[in-house]
């Protein structure tokens, strides 16, 4: 094809990408920089912005509390994907008969909407009529029965539960190929030379699972730096109760959107490009990590 | 906030050929089964539940927190569709998301043609910019997504939401559509060349039959995300007959707090396009999300 017709070709799409994502992305990262009054655009102030997210109210409180939040997201869904997740893809390995539907019906919680799949957990959590509680008063756990998303001190760890409950059939279909691509003789030559199941898994199949973390890991964290859906229906835009399940898309959400300040654009911008940073600069990160990992297990 | 069911490019390589050999045994025996259907139950018991709730009554619910839908009751169905305005709701979401779905599909079945086909330079740096795109939190972008909207006269309205969903998913239908186009031998178009047909002849009478396999993968796997975002339709929409499902959702949800049957039927009403989907399309969603696996 002659480069003309290519150009023809791409040109719908790429007037679509460009103007409604390439374009929006760049200037999303100059907002951050200028002052604002209401959405006419100031002057250029450097990094200010950034200055008045560390030193002012209620962001000096806010922003430190909504990442560690979000930290804490990240942690707790990985635990569970790599102990849960990858579990469940080494019982479902060599399954052939009942892989397919398993992985099925695991996939099943994270095609519903996080916003459908929130409001859901907050009905059946409920202290009134909720059958998680009445499940367990039923058994004789009285002593668990308590407002689970009402309290602070539980509050998170519900949103971190809730999901992984909906997203661990991914790692698990992920850990499931990798696990295809290992080779059987490796660890039937191990067998054979005396090694446990276990002392196998360790030292054979888990360094070749090691891409396939790395792969769970960066999608995991940019997944929980942009949390927004979950926590907005567990806990509404303010991270209810009294903060708790604040993270930093929500924290950016009101300062765009609720906050009557002048600057709102600026600070929010700013909340905005930070993250953006921690996403790129994490993923950055953990792929270099990675390839070094990769590289002394190829050694 | 991530609800792309973006399969990353691991999973997408062919498996290679592998030798005949015995039959391994399943870790874990029958223990590892049953534990694997336990798990099954727990996946999919909250979900039940969403529906069972959704068919009794809201006294009923008070009562009896663990009884089943005997006899049901689709009182609350009737309630969230005309009352809580979910008629409406669910019009716009179908609206917005077939549009996008389909415009993004048409204008990235094109490029990822022109892109497979062509050995320009300039072009394979378009490819590079497309495919950048993957992994781009675009919702951070929604400051200036909302503006430039307002400065076209798009804000509350869904032709606005539709192009920004249907440019969102241009990288990914392209990953996909590119890599299936290079897979088909460029021998086909040669002769249809010889023949004296055009090269946009070629694309839809040759190329578009052979590559709908891939185009259906693409529809399937962008309407999921689409009918399920959040942020831009509760950013970007502001009368309530224009909202989408999920943000008709939020506001329900503050109306009707106390009619928790409906509120289990909002939700479920929510879910059924998804159902559907799954139920026709079970074949692109397995085959998209197990591609690779050997065997």
């Amino acid at each position: 094809m002659s480069r003309r017709s290519g150009l023809l070709f791409v040109a719908p799409a790429l007037l679509l990408f460009g103007v409604f994502v390439l374009y929006p992305m760049v200037s999303a990262l100059s907002y951050a920089f200028f002052t604002w009054h209401g959405t006419t655009r100031g002057v250029f102030v450097g990094l200010s912005n950034f200055g008045v997210l560390f030193t002012q109210e209620p962001f000096r409180e806010q922003l430190p509390r909504a990442f560690g939040h979000n930290v804490a997201f990240f942690v707790g869904t990985m635990v569970i994907q790599n102990t849960l997740g990858l579990g469940i893809a080494v019982l479902l390995h060599r399954r052939a008969r009942t892989r397919r539907l398993l992985q099925t019906l695991y996939a099943m919680p994270y095609l519903v909407s996080p916003i459908v799949i929130g409001y859901l957990w907050t009905l059946l959590l409920s202290p009134t009529f909720g059958p998680v509680n009445a499940l367990l008063r039923t058994v004789g756990l009285e002593s668990l029965a308590v407002p689970w998303l009402g309290d602070p001190s539980t509050a998170l760890w519900v949103v971190v539960l809730v999901s992984a409950w909906q997203w661990v059939g991914f790692p698990v279909l992920l850990y499931g190929a990798a696990l295809g691509g290992v080779p059987e003789e490796l660890s039937e030559a191990a067998r054979v030379d005396g090694a446990s199941h276990w002392q196998t898994f360790r030292s054979i199949t888990l360094p070749l699972l090691v891409p396939a973390i790395g792969t769970v890991s960066v999608l995991t964290f940019i997944f929980a730096m942009e949390a927004f859906a979950l926590p907005y229906a567990l806990g509404g835009s303010t991270g209810n109760p009294a903060g708790a399940t604040d993270f930093m898309s929500l924290l950016f959400y009101r300062t765009a959107f609720e906050n009557g300040s002048t600057n709102a654009i600026g600070s929010s911008s700013a909340i905005a490009t930070l993250l953006f940073a921690v996403i790129f600069g994490g993923a950055v990160l953990a792929t270099r990590v990675l390839r070094r990992a990769e590289n002394r297990i190829g050694a | 906030m991530t609800t792309t069911l973006v399969a990353p490019p691991e999973t997408r390589e062919p498996a290679p050929p592998q030798p005949q050999r015995r039959r391994q045994r399943p870790v874990g025996g029958v223990v590892g089964s049953a534990a694997l259907w336990v798990y099954a139950i727990g996946a999919l018991v909250p979900l039940l539940l969403m529906v069972s709730n959704s068919l009794r009554s809201t006294p009923s619910l008070y009562s009896e927190p663990l009884s089943g839908p005997w006899p049901p009751n689709v009182d609350s169905y009737r309630r969230a569709w005309t009352d809580g305005h979910f008629g409406e709701y669910f019009l716009s979401s179908l609206l917005v998301t077939t549009g996008a779905v389909l415009l993004s599909t048409a204008v990235a079945t094109m490029a990822a043609y022109g892109l497979a086909r062509s050995r320009s330079r300039i072009l394979s740096v378009i490819e590079s910019v497309f495919l950048s795109g993957l992994l781009l939190p675009i919702h951070l972008a929604v400051l200036p997504i909302f503006y430039l909207m307002d400065g076209m006269g798009l804000v509350d309205s869904r032709w606005g939401l539709m192009l920004v969903y249907a440019a969102a998913g241009v990288p990914f239908s392209i990953f996909v559509l590119t890599t299936f186009f290079r897979q088909l031998p460029p021998e086909l178009e040669e002769a249809a060349r010889i023949d004296g047909a055009t090269t946009w002849q070629m694309f839809v009478r040759i190329m578009l039959p052979l590559v709908r396999p891939a185009v259906a993968t693409v529809v399937v796997f962008r309407f999921v995300p689409i009918w399920n975002d959040f942020l831009f339709p509760l950013v970007l929409l502001r009368s309530r007959e224009k909202y989408t499902v999920p943000v008709g959702l939020t506001s329900f949800f503050g109306e009707y707090s106390t009619d928790w049957s409906s509120l289990f039927a909002g939700l479920v009403i929510a879910t059924v396009p998804l159902i559907v989907l799954f139920l026709v399309a079970t074949r692109q969603i397995v085959a998209g999300l197990t591609a690779g696996m050997s065997k």
